[in-house]
């Protein structure tokens, strides 16, 4: 009944949204098994709240006449209420031994690690996520930044690290957090059953731009996603339209290249976003501006404009070096 | 008050009073757990002890955390700590004879007992800064260095605020106002010195025993 | 009215049988001068009474006037009246940051504060309720009334209490100011390293937040030493260990768990402090240290502390059921003792904030167990309190009304922290506005709807005049509707994803309007509390007049004058039952021949209540405020450079020895 009722009080907000980042609206087996849980505690704790407030609202019924004397008991009074206290405080024991137990074997199984069919390395960043596919063969290690495509249905092991303060990877429709802290390396798994975007978000407080630090996890049937991989690890494909070349030439000539890399160009920093296939990410900015040619001209010309604090520099450009430049990078698949 | 009347009384007087014990003939202060300063002082200890626990605590966190101890630094020299130790032990008995004298509130011994232990407490910082020297170490070298300039910064903290006390104190029972509670204030002097003791001894052991056991 | 004492009469109180230890000063065999009989000239307040006894213990203990005799006081009541206004204080500029905040979330990618000025405003706004309010208040309560409830006269170390309250205002007034120049701390309530270091946080902002714990560190300590030491030696004889008030026993166990839970922040604190100005590598993994320990220290304080935050409150909550359901606590012994469960249990939580830290699996579910094993002495409480509601006849006014408040939100709240103990759960709703909504359940349910009903409740006898009720229910009713509608939809927008300390969010992410209610409710609580400020400064002026006991209550605090004079009672009471003044109707049975022109109170024995000696109590004196001043310098020089611990030392130890020198023969104090 409780639960009936929570249900309806939830669906009035979650009716009109997507849900693409939501601990209810679970997409892997380990979110899935979170939200199960998730409603058997509301439904415990729901009652043992109706019953506690029952009580209540029985008790502030006036019992004793108006001249009583508020020392005087009555041994019967108090032995019954004695024993109802006892019985409840029996109940709670019992109750939260439950709650407990249920707790331990959800949590043995859930971080209890599959053998995975990839191994990603995460390194959170202020503000952004580093991603390198780990592989035994070294022509399938790339390295990416804020989009993770995953294969429907298999168990990929997440590495965490940190570059400098501690991050929080999450990505609720899929399972639970984990903290990315400088110094040490957490694991989480995490399984897709189906597929769909799903946001992720840096969840622990990391500076100024602490809320844009967003991330996709795409999860796609298993050919999609070798194409996908096979893609990524190749290098930069050369422009080959006149306005396109003009924008590498831009690229290539400002500072963009000491923090940046474009696998195939001279173009190889480090300290930033791997942008050798940024047009083929949704988002630029850590899941803070669709990709598209304008945006892109937008960040560069003001990134503390969209996201302030940045540690992107604003770098001068000429009027008619901002397009090329834009659309050479949106064109980079 | 039959009913339970919850309307303010203005005109409601204070109760009248009905003797029932008379405290004229009680002393004024006593030693020890009679008196409220005792429960401060002990009260304050123990903050201050766990002040203590929580720096031990980091100092084996670390160690647990790194494994190898000393971090690239060779233990620090044990004679200056040592000889410390000793006269801090030492020290305990003039301060036994303080605690008794002051309770038996012997203006004279009182007064000579403070002299030996303000002396006795220069004498300790001394030793204390050449300690310092022998510990191979700085604080911002490595995060081991850091540690033991935290547990030894925080006892010489201590020995220092009580060095004052004492001094202060001794001037004090120089002055007119060497008399009455004055002596139970030596006594709580004296407990206090005994925390200081009692402190130094595992921050002894820990500071400079355990990196050669480990 | 009075009459001389015969040793008969002490017979004549059958519930006694010895008020007194007779036993000597000094120690036995000694000569001592404490065992001197009094001064025969001395006026003692066996030889007057009536008018002229309340008059000239009035004038021994009474404040000196002018702007020196303010700040010299050592009055409890005048100290701890300041306390509870400073504490209100910081809690209504805490409330101001929290509307900034909610006016910002109310709608997504909003440009009314930027991410600066929002990381700061969170950290203020955390920092303010925690340690400037929710910490201070319970101890600016206890500094009020545990002298009065226990019977006697001042607090214990009066100067050292006065002290405090200084360094406590001082460093919320240095926090602020800062952030007034825009250096305000922006790391958040609990400055996790390394975003705190020295390496990402340059400048002064994560430094002042740093040393504001300092501050309230040495305040707090403070404070609930004094408040130890009165409950154990300052009792009114005759009040044994079951007789204590519940309220006294929760501000009691609330002070040993500030003694040993300080500690730990001011050792995070002072690590964060050195790592930044000095050099250290305690915190810097690079060089062998750990950035988690500090997370370690942090809560091995920090769980601690929120129970430091509710433990004052199940003192007003329980002293107000008593009076409210007009009859005795049911389970005494059982509330003692859940208190000092809950006490102990405190300190085995702090991992359950570190969940997702990636600890071992089996630690962490021993926190687990521990966290929702803790429902136990809550539960107790709670249900002993309905018990007493059950067997009594409840009078429905305004302090009952929050205190039934308190119920509905508070074990809302505790039930949301069961499921917040749950590691895989937990790895949900960690860091998002579930737990958001989680600490604002227990902190206002469990500590700001029981302060109002306390303040209601003992108005009248720190002002002389009654609240105005009519405006009390208005205030209940909004207070309860707002609050509720400001952070219920919080569980679900956490549930939704929605991290918590972002000053902005996509449109696309659809919790604008979940986000928008929760502001609409917030600016009706914020409405409440205008509305209790009116109620609060109107009656003040024009209220009701109160008698010594308008509420008809039990405790000892409601035989004195309403509001008390300086000495509090003209004669120490000798207490009987546990609710002395509805045992003794008619008359207050009390103790005579302490001095009426010299500070004396009875000490008395550790359990069971004898009085044992008649010792006096400082004088007013200025040098704890110099003190506080000098402290002060020496702290804030010091976040700039570390050679203020030099220069700083000698005018801290001149006023330090300016205060503890005595003046006269009789006046004394460490
Ligand atoms: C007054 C303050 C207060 C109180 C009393 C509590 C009480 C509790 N809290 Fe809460 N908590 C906070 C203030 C408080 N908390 C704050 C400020 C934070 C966040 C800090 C930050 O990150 O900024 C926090 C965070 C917090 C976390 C970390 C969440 C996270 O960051 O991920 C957890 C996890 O276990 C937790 C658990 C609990 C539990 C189990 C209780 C229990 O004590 C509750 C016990 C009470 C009851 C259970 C209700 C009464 C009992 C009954 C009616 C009996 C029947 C009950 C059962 C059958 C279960 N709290
Ligand atoms: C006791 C503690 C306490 C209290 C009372 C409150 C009260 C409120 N808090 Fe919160 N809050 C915290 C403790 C508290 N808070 C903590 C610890 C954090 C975490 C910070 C961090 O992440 O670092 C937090 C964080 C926090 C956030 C999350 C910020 C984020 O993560 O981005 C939000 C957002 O809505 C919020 C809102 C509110 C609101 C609307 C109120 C309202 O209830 C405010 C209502 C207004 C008042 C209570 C003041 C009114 C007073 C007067 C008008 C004066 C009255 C005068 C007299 C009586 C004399 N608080
Ligand atoms: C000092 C280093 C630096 C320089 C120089 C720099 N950038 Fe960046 N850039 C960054 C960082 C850091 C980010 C990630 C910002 C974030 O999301 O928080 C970034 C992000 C980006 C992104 C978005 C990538 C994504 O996937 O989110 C683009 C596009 C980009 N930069 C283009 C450029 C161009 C074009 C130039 C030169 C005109 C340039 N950058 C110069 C540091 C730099
Ligand atoms: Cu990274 Cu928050
Ligand atoms: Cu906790």
């Amino acid at each position: 009944m409780k639960r009936a009722f929570s249900i309806l009080l939830l669906s009035l907000p979650l009716a009109g949204c997507q849900g693409w980042q939501s601990a209810l609206d679970a997409q892997g087996p380990s979110a899935q098994a979170l939200a199960e849980m998730f409603w058997i505690f509301v439904a415990v704790l729901g009652i043992v709240w109706v019953l506690t407030m029952t009580a209540l609202l029985l008790a502030l019924r006036r019992r004793r006449p108006a001249d009583a004397d508020p020392l005087s008991t009555d041994p019967g009074t108090e032995r019954r209420m004695t024993i109802t206290v006892s019985v409840a405080v029996a109940l709670t024991l019992v109750t939260v031994i439950a709650l407990t137990g249920l707790s331990y074997a959800a949590q043995k199984v859930l971080f209890s690690h599959k053998d995975g069919a990839l191994t990603l390395l995460v390194t959170g960043q202020q503000w952004w996520w580093k991603i390198t596919y780990e592989n035994e063969q070294p022509n399938l290690v790339f390295t990416t930044a804020n989009e993770i495509h995953i294969p429907v249905g298999k168990p990929v092991l997440i590495k965490l690290e940190s570059a400098d303060v501690i991050h929080s990877f999450w990505v609720p429709n899929l399972t639970g957090k984990m903290d990315a802290i400088p110094g040490r390396q957490n694991q989480l798994q995490i399984q897709a059953d189906r597929p769909g975007i799903y946001r992720a978000q840096c969840a622990e407080f990391c500076g100024l731009q602490h809320a844009h630090m967003g991330m996709l996890v795409v999860a796609e049937p298993k050919e999609d996603f070798e194409r996908w991989r096979n893609h990524q690890v190749s290098s930069a494909i050369p422009p080959n339209d006149p306005e396109r070349q003009r924008g590498m030439e831009v690229f290539l000539s400002k500072p963009c290249i000491m923090c940046h890399q474009v696998r195939g160009t001279d173009a190889g920093g480090k300290v930033a976003p791997d942008l050798t296939h940024v047009g083929s990410r949704r988002y630029i900015g850590a899941g803070t501006l669709e990709t598209t040619r304008g945006n892109i001209a937008a960040w560069i010309i003001d990134p503390h404009g969209i996201k302030p604090g940045v540690n992107m520099p604003t770098i001068q450009l000429e009027p008619d070096e901002v397009q090329p430049l834009a659309s050479y990078l949106e064109g980079l698949k | 008050m039959t009913k339970a009347s919850f309307q303010p009384q203005d005109s409601e007087e204070l109760l009248p009073h009905r003797i029932v014990l008379n405290v004229r003939s009680m002393p004024s202060y006593a030693y020890g757990h009679r008196s409220p300063i005792w429960w401060g002082t002990v009260a304050f200890a123990a903050a201050e002890g766990m002040g203590f626990a929580m720096a031990i605590g980091v100092y084996f966190y670390l160690v647990f955390i790194n494994g190898n101890w000393p971090l690239s630094a060779p233990p620090p020299d044990l004679f200056w700590p040592s000889l410390f130790t000793v006269v801090l032990l030492v020290s305990a008995w003039p301060n036994a004879r303080a605690k008794r004298d002051g309770e038996q509130e012997n203006l004279s011994a009182t007064r000579r007992n403070l002299v030996i232990m303000s002396l006795a407490g220069i004498v300790l910082l001394v030793i204390r800064i050449m300690e310092f020297n022998g510990l191979h170490v700085r604080w911002d070298q490595n995060a081991y260095g850091s540690a033991v300039w935290l547990l030894l910064g925080l006892h010489t903290l201590h020995l220092l605020t009580d060095l004052g006390d004492t001094v202060v104190l001794t001037v004090l029972m120089f002055t007119r106002h060497g008399h009455g509670k004055r002596f139970s204030d030596v006594g709580d002097n004296a407990f206090y010195w005994y925390f200081v003791v009692a402190s130094w001894l595992p921050i002894y052991l820990i500071l400079y025993w355990f990196p050669r056991w480990w | 009215m009075t009459k001389a004492i015969t040793p008969h009469e002490l017979d004549a109180v059958p519930e006694v049988t010895r008020l007194a230890t007779g036993e000597r000063g000094g120690v036995s065999g000694a000569r001592s001068e404490a065992d001197y009989s009094p001064d025969p000239k001395e006026l003692r307040d066996d030889q007057v009474d009536g008018p002229e006894l309340t008059a000239r213990l009035a004038k021994t203990w009474g404040t000196q006037k002018g702007l020196i005799g303010a700040l010299s006081t050592v009055d409890h009541k005048v100290i701890g009246r300041r306390y509870i206004i400073t504490a209100l204080f910081f809690l209504f500029l805490g409330g101001l940051s929290a509307v900034a905040m909610r006016l910002q979330l109310a709608r997504p990618e909003s440009s009314l504060i930027g991410p600066d000025l929002y990381n700061q405003l969170f950290t203020m706004h955390g920092t303010t309720m925690m340690f400037l309010f929710g910490v201070p208040i319970g101890e600016a309560f206890a500094v009020y009334l545990v002298p009065l409830m226990v019977g006697t006269r001042n607090i214990a170390f009066p100067r050292l209490n006065a002290f405090s309250y200084y360094v406590y205002l001082f460093g919320g007034l240095m926090i602020w100011l800062a952030f007034m120049l825009n250096i305000g701390p922006d790391v958040g309530w609990f400055a996790y390293v390394p975003l705190s270091g020295p390496e990402f946080s340059p400048g002064k902002r994560a430094d002042i937040w740093a040393q504001m714990i300092t501050f309230t560190e040495v305040a707090g300590i403070s404070v609930a030493i004094s408040v130890i030491v009165t409950v154990f030696k300052l009792r009114a004889p005759g009040m044994t260990l079951d007789r204590i008030p519940l309220f006294v026993w929760a501000e009691l166990i609330n002070s040993f768990v500030i003694i040993f839970a300080m500690p730990a922040v001011v050792t995070a604190s002072a690590l964060l402090l050195m790592d930044r100005l000095v050099g250290t590598h305690i915190f810097n993994p690079a060089e062998g240290g750990d950035a988690l320990l500090y997370q370690h220290l942090f809560w091995f304080f920090g769980h601690p502390e929120v129970y430091i935050i509710f433990l004052p409150a199940t003192g007003w909550v329980s002293a107000i059921v008593v009076t409210f359901a007009r009859r005795q606590a049911f389970g005494y012994i059982a509330l003692v003792l859940s208190l000092i469960a809950t006490g102990f249990l405190s300190f085995g939580l702090w991992v359950h904030h570190m969940f997702t830290t990636g600890l071992p699996q089996l630690g962490a579910s021993f926190f687990t167990a521990s966290s929702m094993l803790i429902a136990i002495p809550n539960g107790i409480q709670i249900f002993c309190w309905i018990a007493t509601l059950w067997d009594g006849r409840p009078v429905f006014r305004t302090p009952l009304l929050f205190v039934i408040g308190f119920f509905f939100i508070f074990v809302a709240g505790g039930l949301s922290g069961i499921m917040l103990a749950s590691v895989p759960l937990d790895a949900q709703v960690h860091d998002t506005f579930f737990v958001v909504a989680h600490f604002h359940y227990v902190l206002i349910g469990g500590n700001v709807f029981p302060l109002i009903g306390a303040i209601y409740y003992w108005f009248p006898k720190f002002t002389g005049r009654m609240m105005n009720e009519r405006l009390g229910k208005w205030h209940f009713g909004l207070a309860f509707i707002g609050f509720n509608v400001a952070f219920f939809p919080m569980h679900i927008t956490g549930l939704m994803g929605m991290p918590r300390r972002v000053y902005t969010y996509l449109p696309e992410m659809g919790w604008g309007n979940l986000n928008m209610i929760s502001t609409i409710g917030a600016a009706v609580f914020f409405g409440s509390f205008l509305l209790f400020l009116y109620n609060i400064v109107t009656s003040a002026r024009r209220g009701p007049l109160a008698g010594p006991n308008p509420w008809n209550a039990g405790t000892l605090e409601w035989a004195s004058a309403s509001p008390p004079m300086p000495q509090n009672f003209d004669r120490i009471p000798i207490v009987t039952n546990r609710e002395p003044l509805w045992a003794h109707r008619d008359s207050l049975p009390v103790a005579a021949g302490l001095s009426v022109e010299n500070r004396e109170q009875i000490v008395s024995t550790v359990t069971a209540g004898r009085a044992d000696l008649r010792e006096s109590t400082p004088e007013p004196s200025i040098w704890p405020f110099l003190s506080a001043v000098a402290i002060t310098i020496l702290f804030v020089g010091s976040m700039f450079t570390p050679w203020a611990l030099v220069w700083g030392t000698p005018p801290l130890a001149l006023a330090l020895i300016g205060w503890f020198w005595p003046k006269a023969g009789t006046e004394d104090e460490r």
